[in-house]
């Protein structure tokens, strides 16, 4: 079985979000930069296959060179190859084109992305890949098994989950469920020494026109003062969330 | 120009997600001079979108959209934009809408904004307001393309009742098999869910185990609202998965958001901050979630919520 993990390269969860040039673009300075939480999920449960069904397992990104670290981060916890397209990832059609063209080429029989990338919330990657390489979908899975060419899976639905039968090939949006969080694996050494062995691909993109274009970003006001109500008083809570929030 | 909304259905039963859906359309339709096409899957009362704006109602009725499926529901919203003349689809941002935007937007060869919480501006192309860096940001869009699709954030216009005339057209569609077959769908017992509810109720490490969690059920049962927990809550198995709100679990967008012993992590206020009233109930006064939210209380949830409940209920039978 051929895996292909994409991988979103985003800020650490706790980072300052700042921008730059106008407040046209996000402002990368001094900030750590991980696999999106989404995507690590997937890529653990695709570093399982290949220890239990000896899958192999690729791991993709489109982005520039600063990328790099992150692709080296997934080898290192373990994927065999890295391919990386060589464009800024300003727009999600393209990143889906991009990586479209790439599974064209190399015929994946699972191909692993995040349900969304937690910078841009942008959400539509895979939905779009399986549009344009017309591959089965599931989207919020938390849960895949794979027999022979057979899958049993789970997706996320509000209110509850729903259990699904296809067959492969198939593209997931993953996120946490797909493996718990006590399974995310750490690099060790000698897997930070292989991964500076393995194979790291770059690409040049193909021609692609933007769907949309970011005008600027900005951030929310600073918060009002909470109004605080004291324990012995919680009447005055109910009165205040009726009368001045009516929210109850 | 024409604008079609996908008015999503549970048990036939319109969501409210789809009158929020119909009241935005109706408002850029008149600013517009034009007008409001939904689609539904075998919607009971079709009609009822016509309180809310909507010119057209096709409602198809074939037994094979009984079960969600992303080819097949996208195929028929994709032909109907196409019949209709469209050129801008609105979806909600309910897990089925998302899971269906990604595959339209390349369908209908479309600019597709997500968590959007503005009405489009037209003053250069269309431009749109949404949430990002998951709620720590606003980004100002502007899509490029003819065909645009518009995801809704929940909550963020509201509902406004607006009575027009109204035709609805029953349809059958061709519609081939799904390749992903439903073998059977777990739902959690009939309470509200995190992404349906006005109100959301929420625990973390400082209920101290889930033998606790009496206290977030019996709250959220005065109030009608659904119970959520932190990541440390879920990831110790005291409470499901699916109750795991914030950044990495699911975004909380309610109107009301209480927290109760849970600190306000970056991580997790990035998920619930875009809820629009939120209470926090905490021992340390110095917790961050009192400098995210609007109203709290400095107490031992093991007192506070007890009485909350209790004046709830008085507060709720006066009142009813
Ligand atoms: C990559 C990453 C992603 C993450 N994603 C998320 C996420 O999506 N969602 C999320 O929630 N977290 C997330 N976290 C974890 C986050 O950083 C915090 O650790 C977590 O939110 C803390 O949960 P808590 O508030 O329940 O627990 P704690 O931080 O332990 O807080 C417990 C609170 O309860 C209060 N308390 C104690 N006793 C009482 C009492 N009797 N009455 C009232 N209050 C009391 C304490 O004062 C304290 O403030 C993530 C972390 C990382 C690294």
């Amino acid at each position: 079985m051929k895996i292909l993990v994409c991988i979103s390269h985003v800020p650490d969860t706790t980072s300052k979000i700042n921008f730059t040039e106008n407040n046209s673009k996000f402002d990368k300075n001094g900030v750590q930069f991980i696999i999106n939480p989404n995507d690590e999920f997937g890529l653990t449960r695709a570093i399982w296959f290949k220890e239990k069904n000896n899958a192999s397992v690729d791991v993709i990104n489109v982005g520039l060179q600063e990328t790099e670290p992150t692709l080296r981060k997934a080898l290192a916890i373990g994927a065999d190859k890295a391919i990386r397209i060589n464009i800024e990832p300003t727009d999600s059609s393209v990143v889906a084109k991009s990586i479209s063209d790439y599974i064209s080429d190399n015929n994946y029989d699972l191909i692993i992305a995040g349900r969304e990338s937690i910078d841009y919330n942008g959400g539509m990657v895979p939905g779009m890949i399986s549009a344009l390489t017309k591959i089965n979908f599931i989207d919020k899975c938390i849960d895949l098994n794979i027999s022979e060419n057979s899958v049993l899976a789970s997706r996320e639905i509000d209110g509850g989950m729903e259990n699904i039968s296809t067959s492969l090939p198939l593209i997931i949006g993953g996120q946490k469920g797909l493996v718990e969080e006590n399974d995310l694996k750490i690099p060790n050494m000698r897997g930070i020494m292989m991964a500076r062995k393995k194979e790291l691909l770059v690409l040049d993109p193909g021609d692609y026109t933007d769907t949309l274009k970011t005008d600027n970003f900005e951030k929310p006001e600073p918060k009002g003062e909470v109004t605080l109500v004291s324990p012995d008083e919680v009447e005055k809570l109910i009165e205040l969330l009726n009368n001045e929030a009516k929210a109850i | 120009m024409g604008i079609l909304i996908f008015a999503e259905t549970y048990k036939g039963e319109f969501k409210k997600d789809s009158y929020e859906l119909a009241s935005y359309a109706y408002e850029i339709a008149s600013e517009k001079g034009s007008s409001v096409t939904a689609i539904c899957f075998n919607a009971v009362n079709p009609e009822s979108l016509s309180n809310y704006g909507v010119n057209k109602i096709i409602n198809c009725s074939n037994e094979e959209l009984k079960d969600f499926d992303v080819t097949i529901y996208s195929d028929c919203i994709s032909e109907t934009f196409a019949l209709e003349n469209s050129n801008i689809l609105i979806l909600s941002s309910s897990s089925n809408s998302k899971y269906l935007g990604g595959v339209l937007a390349i369908k209908l060869n479309a600019g597709y904004a997500t968590n959007v919480i503005s009405k489009p501006s037209f003053s250069n192309g269309l431009s749109l307001r949404r949430n990002t860096f998951t709620n720590k940001a606003f980004e100002n869009v502007n899509i490029l393309t003819e065909n645009s699709i518009i995801g809704l954030s929940k909550n963020s216009f509201g509902l406004k009742e607006k009575n027009v005339k109204s035709e609805i057209e029953d349809k059958k569609f061709d519609i081939g098999s799904a390749a992903n077959k439903v073998t059977s769908i777990e739902k959690m017992s009939s309470k509200v869910t995190i992404a349906d509810a006005d109100i959301v109720v929420s625990g973390g490490r400082g209920l101290k185990g889930p033998e606790n969690w009496n206290l977030i059920e019996d709250l959220a049962e005065v109030l009608g609202a659904a119970t959520a927990c932190s990541k440390p809550v879920s990831d110790l198995g005291w409470r499901p998965h699916s109750e795991h709100v914030g950044q990495t679990g699911k975004p909380v967008s309610s109107n009301l958001y209480i927290a109760i012993g849970i600190s306000g992590a970056i991580q997790h206020l990035a998920g619930v901050n875009s809820s629009k009233t939120k209470v926090v109930i905490n021992t340390d006064p110095d917790a961050p979630f009192f400098k995210a939210a609007d109203y709290g209380i400095v107490g031992d949830a093991f007192d506070v919520v007890p009485k909350l409940i209790q004046k709830l209920k008085d507060f709720k039978s006066t009142n009813n």
